[in-house]
């Protein structure tokens, strides 16, 4: 005699089973076969309901079957999360996490709030400078959030999801605002050769021996760390970032400020992997040398 | 024979290659040779570093309450329809 809550263990175990079976072999190309998000969505679902009938199972051969069916229900689910192009992953949290979004749960909105909301402030301030239209920006970037929920494939990680409706938001308000050139010009502009990163003069000439090496060599800084972390020295970074051409900014904002990786940064900002680098290459050597002149000249002064 | 060598005035403009980890194999050997002899240029690595870890200082964690409770607004308003 089963009880109705073996028998509705039962049930689940099957269903995942069935989705198992019915998609352990897709066929065609691999754009094709990608089941959608709702997919994925019910795999993690049912893996997260077979962790709970196994947790309470006392049966040997259910928690050997139940735990069968988790295996297969991951191997499912990576598969689906590398078979979407850019072979991103959502994790199973995420997708949970969406699923719960769809269904008007508000604490998953302010989870998604408390773990993305600053990033894609300050992503909206490196477009549009001033805070209050920055928040509008975000507020905005929130409802086509909601709206396209259900359209969002997981194609993209839920982040760079997040930040392009930002990106994309945010760009249109600053060209509205006319503070902005239009995009692709800018990018362009910077991405022009530039002087090299540190003055030549301070390299020895080429009739010199040393031809191409220090003729003026950086000093070590050696602060000590309150010192490297007083809001003086950041805010000499702060004010250095702010004079960097708008893309330059762009990219170290994300990059440095905001911890994002490589990848995210050019998938958010559409910049190939090379232009990445080589706009955080000019923003990171300028900031270096806004530090460098603040910090041998303060020591000069303390010398005094 | 002029065994290939990177000055210093190279190796400022490839730091960030190095530190993204997008260097070919022989690049990345000849700058750490160059490391290995270069005080000057460890100095530099070093401060480029500090750049780094300091700027990911500046990053702000909180949204105002105010621009959170406008954040629920939005979310409450989406559910009712």
């Amino acid at each position: 005699m089963a009880s109705p809550a073996r028998h509705r263990d039962r049930h689940v175990l099957l269903a995942a089973m069935r989705i198992t079976q019915a998609k352990s072999a897709p066929t065609g190309p691999v754009d094709q076969r990608r089941p959608l998000l709702g997919y994925a969505i019910r795999i993690a679902s049912l893996i997260v309901r077979s962790q709970f009938i196994i947790a309470r199972a006392s049966a040997r051969h259910v928690v050997r079957a139940g735990s069968g069916v988790i295996v297969f229900l991951q191997s499912r689910l990576r598969e689906w999360s590398l078979g979407t192009p850019g072979g991103t992953v959502l994790s199973v949290s995420e997708l949970e996490l969406l699923g719960a979004l769809r269904r008007g749960d508000e604490q998953a909105f302010i989870t998604l709030v408390h773990t993305h909301g600053a990033s894609m402030l300050q992503l909206a301030r490196v477009y549009v400078r001033d805070r209050a239209v920055a928040e509008e920006v975000v507020q905005e970037a929130w409802l086509g959030v909601l709206r396209g929920l259900e359209r969002f494939e997981g194609r993209s990680s839920l982040r760079t999801w997040l930040l392009r409706i930002v990106a994309n938001l945010a760009r249109t308000r600053a060209v509205r605002e006319a503070r902005s050139i239009p995009f692709s010009a800018l990018a362009g502009a910077e991405l022009e050769a530039e002087g090299p990163s540190v003055p030549p003069e301070r390299f020895r000439g080429p009739q010199d021996r040393w031809a191409g090496h220090w003729a003026t060599p950086p000093e070590p800084w050696n602060r000590p760390e309150h010192e490297l972390l007083s809001a003086e020295t950041r805010a000499q970074i702060v004010v250095a970032i702010d004079a960097l051409p708008e893309k330059q900014r762009q990219v170290i904002t994300l990059r440095d400020v905001e911890g994002c990786s490589a990848a995210e940064v050019c998938n958010v900002l559409e910049l190939s992997e090379t232009n990445q680098r080589v706009l955080l290459h000019r923003a990171r050597t300028k900031v270096r040398q806004a530090l460098d002149d603040y910090l041998t000249t303060s020591e000069h002064q303390e010398g005094l | 024979m002029s065994v290939p060598e990177l000055t210093c005035k190279e190796l400022v403009e490839v730091v960030t290659d190095y530190l993204e980890g997008s260097m070919p194999a022989e690049q990345r050997l000849l700058f750490e040779e160059h490391l290995a002899f270069c005080d000057w240029c460890q100095s530099y690595l070093q401060q480029m570093r500090e750049t780094i870890r300091l700027t990911g200082t500046l990053r702000e964690d909180d949204l105002t309450p105010e621009a959170r409770d406008g954040l629920l607004g939005v979310f409450r308003d989406w559910r009712r329809r």
